[in-house]
Parts: structure tokens; sequence; C-alpha cells
């Protein structure tokens, strides 16, 4: 019964291994950045990107058709130049970050779309957009998989620059000039997480994955190895159980695995013990020390 | 001054003209007609032929369930004197198009008197109960089909199967309702418009033939077809073979692990030797079930749009036979 349920689709069919095998590799490159987004009040900025690099994986396949090469860099050049125009006019003019950043999404969305609708020859974009998890193919697995290890990698090595910014960024930029860069390859993890998530997820749904867990994992644990470690764990539960739903009930997979991501987070509110519905309203909390 | 006033009064006058009449009183000017998607405007160029100007909105590799119509398309419909449509709610795009772009002219079904093939009988009984395994198909379907006939709303939509162009023998009916389109629009060239039908519906009739007999050869065994998007259901009546696709009726609905698994187990317990790919369609999930099953790719179809000029079915006909050769080379190996 539990073999039927929770096993047999993974032994008797492929393609759920490997899509498996793609959603565990974005859970892992993507929620730690994730984490980072939310705890530098960013977590919008995420969002911001994916319809940055939409117009730019679009291009990509207007030039050479569904190809994976293409796509990834058309999205990640997008991404990309997104991130250091907005970084570049809010470090030289008054304009803060997120408006700049705005300003440039919007702009190279209607590039994209512009460049869709005059190029595009009506093939389903979209369906290409959405992404199509059960259909990953070697390349695209080999792609997730080392975008993940480079992510993982990079993000190891900015660790104690990226904390600091996110508990006092003023205090980093008036004592290290690291402060620029590390901003900067935070952003560019930030897109190539998404592009990575884009495959398997499409642009929209990569965010999810990427936000979601970390906005549930804050109500579980109160270090950042901790808040990392809880959010790729829910990140990795909800492709499971996402997938799963989308074999035995017939639902499309990348929207089920966000969904059940949602529920997770709808959870953690509620029950989470850091902060969720219950802790802090428990009446004996006043006795704790 | 006064021959710029005069031609000033002559444009005016020229304009109030051909406001007042439609251009379609010009015997010398072209017929200015549409047509919605590549293979009906290849068959109304065959029968119009140099006493039409036509514009296709869909064009070659073109998906016409998800078309975007631009104001330029709006315009030439907006000119056209007739409008030629599939019909059976393949272009559910067209009925706002043709409102927005106020057009006045003549609308032609082509399918009109087609025999309809129902989409399989689950699907259209189904449509509102709880039946989970295809629920997000009937979700698709309700939500295209409401936004485009608001003014229908409340009767079973998308029930039949709008591909009716791959049946030869409806490509009949298509031939005898564009010409009669033509000829009630243009009745001055009404009889080069039914010589061309003739003409058309005698290599019909060939192509029929042939494959016919191809068809027949099939042993029973090898009747079975996987394509990305269930758009071979005339095809398949014909020639009695059995066409299963993951994606349902339309290709903008997403597809599902459980399609996907029904499918393989299906290719699995059927040893089915060969899957085929379309020209509009993502072909990464069918290259995947492919690998999976140790089928191999038979070739590429083409359903709803014509090849480009270059390709192997760059028209109707080409396309039938295309298809035709494509299937019985890879199932009669």
């Amino acid at each position: 019964m539990i073999w039927d349920v929770l096993l047999a689709p993974f032994v008797d069919f492929g393609f759920m291994r490997r899509a498996l095998l793609g959603c565990i590799a974005v859970s892992v490159g993507a929620t730690p950045v994730g984490v980072f987004l939310m705890l530098r009040h960013m977590s919008l900025t995420g969002d911001a990107m994916a319809h940055a690099i939409l117009p730019g994986a679009a291009t990509g396949y207007l030039v050479s058709g569904l190809s994976l090469g293409a796509m990834t860099v058309g999205g990640l050049i997008a991404g990309m130049l997104v991130a250091l125009a907005s970084g570049f006019v809010a470090r030289v003019t008054s304009l803060r970050e997120d408006a700049s950043l705005a300003a440039f999404y919007l702009i190279s969305l209607a590039i994209g779309v512009l460049i869709v609708s005059t190029h595009g020859n009506n093939v389903d974009l979209m369906h290409v957009l959405f992404g199509t998890v059960l259909a990953l193919d070697d390349t695209a697995l080999i792609l997730l998989c080392s975008f993940a290890s480079v992510s993982l990698l990079v993000l190891a090595l900015l660790f104690r620059p990226l904390v600091l910014e996110c508990a006092d960024p003023q205090f980093l930029r008036s004592v290290s000039k690291l402060s620029a860069i590390t901003h900067f390859v935070f952003l560019a993890l930030v897109v190539m997480n998404l592009v990575a998530g884009f495959h398997a997820l499409g642009t929209l749904m990569a965010v999810g994955i990427m936000i979601l867990p970390g906005a549930a994992a804050k109500f579980w644990a109160e270090t950042i190895a901790g808040l990392i470690a809880v959010a790729a764990l829910i990140a990795m539960l909800s492709s499971v159980i996402g997938l799963l739903l989308s074999f035995h009930y017939s639902l499309p997979s990348g929207p089920a695995i966000i969904l059940v991501a949602g529920i997770g987070y709808g959870l953690s509110i509620i029950f989470g013990p850091v902060g969720g519905a219950i802790a802090q309203n428990l009446p004996h909390r006043n006795l704790k020390p | 001054m006064t021959s710029l006033r005069s031609a000033l009064k002559s444009a005016t006058a020229l304009a109030a003209f051909s406001l007042s009449f439609p251009l379609a009183s010009w015997a010398e000017e072209p017929l200015p007609v549409v047509a919605t998607f590549s293979i009906l405007g290849d068959m109304v160029e065959r029968i119009g032929g140099e006493h039409i100007a036509l514009t296709t909105l869909v064009g070659p590799d073109g998906d016409a369930h998800v078309y975007q119509p631009t104001p330029k398309v709006a315009r030439s419909v907006a000119e056209a004197d007739v409008l030629f449509l599939n019909g059976l709610e393949f272009e559910g795009w067209l009925e706002r198009l043709a409102e927005a772009a106020s057009f006045g002219g003549a609308m032609v079904v082509a399918t009109k008197g087609v025999v309809p093939i129902a989409f399989d009988d689950h699907d259209d009984h189904d449509d509102h109960d709880d039946h989970d395994d295809h629920a997000d198909h009937d979700d698709h379907d309700d939500h295209e089909k409401h936004d485009d006939h608001d003014d229908h709303a409340g009767h079973d939509h998308g029930a039949f199967d709008p591909h009716a162009w791959q049946s030869l023998e409806n490509a009949v009916i298509y031939a005898n309702n564009i010409a009669a389109g033509l000829a009630q629009a243009d009745p001055e060239n009404a009889g080069d418009y039914y010589a061309n039908r003739a003409a058309f519906i005698t290599e019909v009739e060939t192509l029929r033939a042939d494959i016919g007999a191809m068809m027949k050869s099939l042993p029973a065994d090898k009747r079975t077809v996987v394509t990305p998007h269930d758009a071979f259901g005339y095809f398949a009546a014909t020639y009695d073979l059995t066409f299963v696709a993951p994606q349902g009726m339309s290709t903008d609905s997403e597809v599902s692990a459980a399609d996907v698994a029904a499918l393989i187990t299906q290719i699995r317990e059927e040893s089915i030797s060969a899957v085929f790919i379309e020209s509009i369609t993502d072909n990464r999930m069918m290259q995947q079930i492919a690998n999976e099953t140790g089928a191999t790719i038979g070739g590429t179809l083409y359903s709803d749009a014509l090849s480009a000029q270059s390709g192997p079915a760059s028209t109707y006909l080409d396309m039938m036979r295309h298809n035709a050769t494509t299937l019985f080379d890879a199932l009669g190996n």
C-alpha cells in the first residue's frame, strides 16, 4: 500500500525519478538564496528577477528554438543586465534599488514581449516558459545539478559578508569594499538559480520554490544554518509530495509542487514554534525566562 | 492652386465612393479574403487563384489554439470581404477579433456539413463532476471556452474535434464551402472558382486512393500511434487507427504526471514501437517518453499548421501525403 503510493511511481517510471532529481537540485540550490533574500528584506526581488529573465529566455527560444543552451544564456544575460543596471543606478543616484529594479525589470519584460510578438511564430511560448519538470533530459539535469553546486559553493564563500549585509549593511559598506561585490554576486546567484528553476518549473514557479520554503523556515529555526536546513528540507518534501499528487491525482506538476510548499508555509505560520500564531499567543509564554 | 483643389476634391470623391461601394465591385481588384490558419489558407488559395488577395492569420508552424491577434491583423480582417474559418470552435479568438475589427463581410465556416467526431465520451460527459483524473483538462477547456464565447456560456463547448481537415473526405466538403463562399462574394468569377475546386478535388481523390491503400496494408497490431496532442481523430477514424496523446485535446493544457505515466504504461503494454512528434508542440516530452520506453521517434507529423515553404508539408495535400507516408514508414517496420 505505502509502496504503491510513495515508491512505485518513482521505481516504475524514469521520468518521475528525473523530475525528482531536478526538483531536489533546484531545492538545494535555490532555497539558501531564498533564505538570504528573506533576511535582507528582498523577497520580492526574486519575483522581479524572474520577470527579468523571462524575455531573455524567450529571445533564446526564438533564436534557436527549444535549445537548453540558448534559453539558459539568454535568461542569464537578461537577468544579469537588469541586476547590474538597477544596482548601478541605486549606487550612483538617489533612486533606491527597489525602485530602479522595478523600472528595469518592467523595461526588460516589455522588450521581451515586443520581441516575442513581432518575431514569434505563435508556437505556444507560455507552454515553454512554464517549464516541463516531467520532460527533463540528461543535459537539463546536468545543468540543474551544476548550477546548484556552483550556487552552494559561491554561497559558502560569500557566507560571512552576506550575513554581515543582513545584519548591518551600512557597517559592511563602511569597512569594506567587498559590499558591492557581495551584493552583485548574490544577485547573480539569484538569477542563476531562477534560470535553473525555470527549466524545471517555469520562470514564475521557480520563484515559489526559492521563496516559500525560506519564509516557512522562519517559523522553525533561529540561526541562519538552521533556516537553510529547514528551508531545503521543506522544498524537497514539497517536491516529493507535489510530484506524487501530480501522479495520483492528475494535477499539473509545477503548480502542485509550489502549492504543497504554500501549504507548508501556511502550517508553519500556525504551528511554527518560532513566532508562529499558536506559539506566540499561548498563555504560558510569559512564564518563559 | 486650382489643380491642388481639384485633386483634393477628386480624392474626397474617390474616398467617398470606395466607402459606399464594397471593393468587390471593382472587377479588376482581387477580392480581399482572410483565412484563419495555414491549412485552410492553402485550400482558399487553390480555389481562389488569382482572383483573391489572401491574408492568412496563423501562418506556417503556428499554433492556432493559442493565437494572439495583432492590430495589423485586425486591419486585414476589417478590410476583408470574406473570412474563412474552420469552425467547430477551433478559432476561439476569432469572434472577438471579428467584433473588434467590425468585420462586415461574409463568414464562411469551412466545416459546414462535416459530420463532427465527438471528443472521447469521457471528457464531455464527465465535464463538471468530480472525476479527478481529468480535472485539469476540463478546467482548461472551460476557461478557454468561457473567455472566448461569453455569449454562449452555458452549453457544452469543445465537444467536437475541430481538426476535421485531417480526413481527405472532409477536404472535399471544405473545398465545396470555400468555392460557394467565393462565388457568392464574387459572382463574376464563379466559373473559375468552381473549376479550381474540381481540379483540387480530383487531386484529393487521387491522394485518398493512395493513402487508403497504404493504410489498409498495415497489420492489425501496428495500428496504435502516439502523438503529442490529440489532433488526428478524423485521420484515425478514416483508416481505423488509434491515436493516443498525453496532452489532451488542446495544446494549452499542462500535462500531469498521471497522463505521462498512463501513456508510458500503454506503450509498454501494447509494445508500441514508434512515437511521433509534431511541428507545433513542445516535443521534449515525446523525446523523454521515447527514451523511457525504448520506442523510436517515428518522425514529425503536421497536424494544425503547414510547414514553411521549404518544409515537407507546405501545402494541404503535401501535408496529408507526408503524414501518411511518415506513419506508414514507421508502423510498417
